[in-house]
């Protein structure tokens, strides 16, 4: 069966004044329709570079990403990114309607009509139908990444990345968040491959979570994640299962870790 | 204020509270919220090394593309009247504007004009600065001259300065003057509404410490509010220091106060074009001289302070 | 309405003093260079009769207007241009730095030269003076649009026409307003010479004129026009910015009270909002160029 989303052997380089970085080593790893992937990785080990190289805005050095069996060269049509930095991603010239709306006039087969149903429909399913006619600017930080969210259901991803959505919002708004994005993916069927640095909010959301080593990166583990679909904030977070899982996690992030510390000098 | 650049590279990244700045998501090369170059563009190694992306290979090249810009563009001046598009008469070939370029160096006469269109320039632009930097720290501690001001500042200072041309003419005629006149008006408001800015810049912790701390109204001018208001004043200085130019040319051009501008009147009315132009391009290097000399006190004086502003402009 | 009271108190009683100063000051004032205001006042109304104000300030304006409209859409268009790619902006960047420096004004000798001194001439001179401040700020602002903007506008298919439109101009916006607002100025200037070196009509060539034949009370009421046509742009410029940028305006406030040093807070050395002439200063989230310093290639190390 072919993958949704197909990334082997991905390499990244980053050269230039004599110096040579090594972000991205050799991963390989696959997503199918429908699932929720979560990336988790150390500080620095390269998840942003390897996102951005998924979404076609960065060319990778060596490997591919194939996105429905065709190799990504530039931003595929069908995919759509949920940046961490929201105050920078949202254009602060246009009114929430109008951001949500921007890519969907890219998009030449949408009647107008069509479009409007689309940008409702998004911003009533992350609960903001009443600030469509606010500023991003006049919204709290979760609010605009809420904003930013909604632009990427209207758009009707093939694949929705979301790189460190919720690294730049308070604790509370985060779960608010977390279970937005769960709560979506069910509804809708999404395929989502979600990156962060936070252990617990790759366990609470993932169906499956890929440990990342720390740069240069390859892919440490791959864990099903076997929580039960239903998931909330108060009750999951204390399932023994998902302590275990938690625990589990870290323990290969410090391996990997001290992993990269004792390797040899040309790893 | 390129000093308030400094806290990012891209501005509308300090319009927001850098987000993940904490211990969250390290510096992933070429990712993250820093000054990151456009994909590609150039290498991020870790953050120290990262943020000079303009390394000495860049520059080199920058230098040479600037080098290889500015011969295009000699090279087509050159070529456009000799190839006959313009007429010659009206636009000399780059090598005969070099040539009356070298000519004027060596006339006595072109000395002494260059001298006093600097002199009308110097003297505007300080006692513009004296002035205007006198009138904004007053203003400014005076309690209520600031809201009091406000609409009369906003009423003269869009007044064009030109407008006192005949004003200048009928008190002084030909003499420095006239000069000093439009030069003063002219950047007094830069150096004034910059101070205004730079007082009102204060941060009000400062104030209040100092203020805790029983230190008096003189006191406070010299070791809170002057040194928040520097960079301002330097902007504005920096700024006035162009606007004194144009306006000290302005003034012998069409007043006919002896400098660089009359010279260029009499150039141009004698048909000596090869002449005029090259006086027009000594007028570019004088600004430009003053732009990069200006730029240059500027950032020299306020090394110190730019890290600070950085950090409170983010 | 005791703060609105206020306010009207500070915006009128300097003005009201000044103006009152200058009648007593001047009433009986025989010195023939400074006519008692009186005078001055009572001239205003028979000097710029309608057809004064048809003959001469008409065109002035128009002349103004085509020059300055000619110089934005010229130097936003090059500005965008250079302002995208690195190399050409680096290749550009000496000439440019020179062009700029040259004092507007002695391009008006220069550009006689080509188009006589009719009102191409005119329009040609504001429009060469005016889009240096333009064309720079332009390429200033495209250059710093932010990296996360364009990657999204990249990664939602969001290129070419549509991209600049609505990413490009829109994000360099506050900039190019800025460049907008310096041009206003030395274009003000620049109708004003070029009528006072060559030509048949206009407001400078009118004042000249008075000023020539020695009618002070007239060539008072002249300078007294010309300031406020040039109080009167700068109205009209300020109305069309607040129009364009106020989402900017409301973005920096919102950035600001984010930082946790709310305005209100500041201390007694700040200027109301009202009072604060917005659109001259720095303002503290992004910094809107009253004189881009010319950075077209070379990054700025942070720290």
């Amino acid at each position: 069966m072919q993958s949704l989303l197909a990334v082997s052997g991905l390499q990244k380089v980053y050269e230039g004044s004599g110096r040579r970085v090594e972000a991205v080593r050799d991963l390989t790893f696959s997503v199918e329709p429908g699932e929720l992937v979560c990336l988790v990785g150390p500080s620095g080990c390269g998840k942003t570079t390897l996102l951005k190289c998924v979404a076609g805005l960065l060319a990778p050095t060596g490997g591919e990403v194939l996105l429905e069996g065709r190799r990504v060269s530039g931003p595929p049509p069908g995919m759509a990114v949920v940046f961490q930095e929201y105050g920078r991603s949202l254009f602060p010239w246009m009114r929430v309607r109008d951001n949500v709306e921007l890519p969907l006039k890219q998009k030449s087969s949408l009647s107008r009509a069509r479009r409007r149903e689309l940008v409702a429909e998004a911003l009533e399913s992350v609960g903001l139908a009443d600030a469509a006619g606010a500023y991003p600017w006049q919204l709290s930080g979760g609010m605009q990444q809420r904003v930013a969210i909604a632009r990427a259901l209207a758009y009707e991803p093939g694949v929705l990345l979301m790189d460190e959505p919720f690294a730049a919002v308070d604790a509370q708004t985060r779960a608010d968040l977390e279970d937005l994005v769960r709560r979506l993916w069910r509804e809708r069927g999404m395929t989502i491959l979600f990156v962060t640095h936070d252990i617990d909010e790759a366990v609470y959301l993932g169906e499956r979570v890929l440990v990342l080593s720390a740069s240069p990166t390859v892919v440490q583990e791959q864990l099903k994640i076997d929580l039960p679909a239903e998931r909330d904030q108060l009750h999951t977070r204390v399932a023994p299962r998902f302590a275990e899982l938690r625990t589990h996690v870290y323990e290969q992030i410090q391996a990997a870790k001290r992993g990269s510390q004792v390797s040899d000098p040309a790893g | 204020m390129k000093e308030r650049r400094l806290g990012g590279e891209t501005p509308l990244s300090n319009a927001r509270p850098e987000p993940g700045t904490g211990p969250g998501p390290g510096p992933a090369p070429g990712s993250g919220p820093g000054p990151g170059p456009a994909p590609g563009s150039g290498p991020v190694v870790g953050l120290t090394k990262g943020q000079r992306s303009g390394g000495p290979r860049p520059g080199l090249t920058n230098a040479v593309l600037g080098g290889a810009g500015l011969a295009a563009f000699l090279a087509l001046c050159e070529a456009v009247p000799r190839l006959g598009i313009v007429s010659a008469d009206f636009f000399p070939p780059t090598s005969r504007i070099a040539d009356a370029f070298v000519a004027e160096l060596g006339d006595e006469a072109f000395w002494t004009a260059l001298g006093d269109t600097l002199t009308g320039w110097a003297l505007g632009l300080a006692i513009a600065v004296t002035a205007g930097i006198l009138a904004g720290v007053v203003v400014s501690v005076v309690p209520y001259l600031r809201q009091a001001t406000a609409s009369t500042i906003e009423f003269l200072r869009p007044i064009p300065s030109v407008a006192l041309i005949p004003l200048a003419v009928l008190l002084f005629g030909t003499e420095l003057r006239s000069v000093l006149l439009l030069v003063v008006y002219a950047s007094f408001w830069q150096i004034l509404i910059q101070t205004l800015y730079g007082v009102q810049d204060v941060d009000p912790v400062a104030e209040e410490t100092a203020r805790s701390y029983g230190l008096g109204t003189w006191a406070r001018v010299r070791h809170v509010l002057w040194p928040t208001a520097l960079p301002y004043v330097m902007t504005g200085v920096r700024l006035a220091a162009s606007v004194a130019l144009i306006l000290a040319v302005t003034a012998e051009l069409v007043i006919g106060a002896p400098g660089l501008g009359s010279r260029i009147a009499v150039a141009q009315t004698s048909g000596a074009v090869p002449e005029m132009y090259a006086l027009v391009v000594v007028t570019g290097l004088l600004g430009l001289l003053i732009n990069v000399g200006a730029r240059t006190v500027e950032r020299r004086a306020l090394t110190w302070h730019q890290s600070v502003r950085g950090e409170v402009a983010v | 309405m005791k703060h609105l009271g206020l306010r009207l108190f500070f915006a009128l009683a300097l003005p009201a003093v000044l103006v009152v100063g200058w009648w007593l000051a001047s009433a009986d004032s025989t010195d023939v260079y400074w006519p008692p205001l009186r005078t001055i006042l009572t001239a205003f109304p028979d000097v710029w009769t309608g057809e004064r104000l048809r003959d001469d300030v008409l065109p002035s304006v128009l002349r103004l207007s085509a020059g300055y409209a000619s110089a934005a859409v010229a130097g936003i268009a090059f500005g965008t241009v250079i302002g995208s790619y690195r190399r050409v902006r680096a290749a550009c960047e000496p000439v440019l730095e020179f062009l700029r420096a040259v004092p507007p004004p002695v391009l008006v000798p220069v550009i006689m030269l080509f188009a006589g001194i009719g009102d191409t001439m005119k329009i040609a001179v504001i429009a060469s003076g005016c889009v240096w401040p333009i064309l720079l700020n332009t390429v200033e602002g495209v250059r710093a649009v932010d990296s996360v903007m364009s990657e999204t506008a990249r990664s939602y298919g969001i290129t070419g026409v549509a991209r600049l439109r609505h990413v490009v101009l829109r994000s360099a916006s506050p900039q190019i307003f800025a460049g907008l607002r310096q041009a206003l100025s030395i274009g003000i200037i620049l109708m004003v010479i070029s009528e006072m070196f060559a030509a048949s009509n206009g407001l400078g060539f009118t004042i000249v004129q008075f000023q020539r034949s020695f009618a002070i009370p007239d060539m008072w009421t002249g300078i007294l026009l010309l300031g406020l046509l040039g109080v009167l742009l700068s109205l009209l410029f300020q109305l069309v910015e607040r129009r364009a940028l106020g989402w900017y305006r409301g973005l920096r406030a919102a950035s600001l009270s984010r930082l946790g040093s709310p305005p209100g807070r500041r201390s007694r050395f700040r200027v109301t909002d009202r009072a604060q002439p917005s659109s001259v200063g720095p303002p503290r989230a992004r910094p809107l160029e009253t004189d881009a310093p010319l950075r077209l290639t070379r990054r700025r190390r942070s720290q």
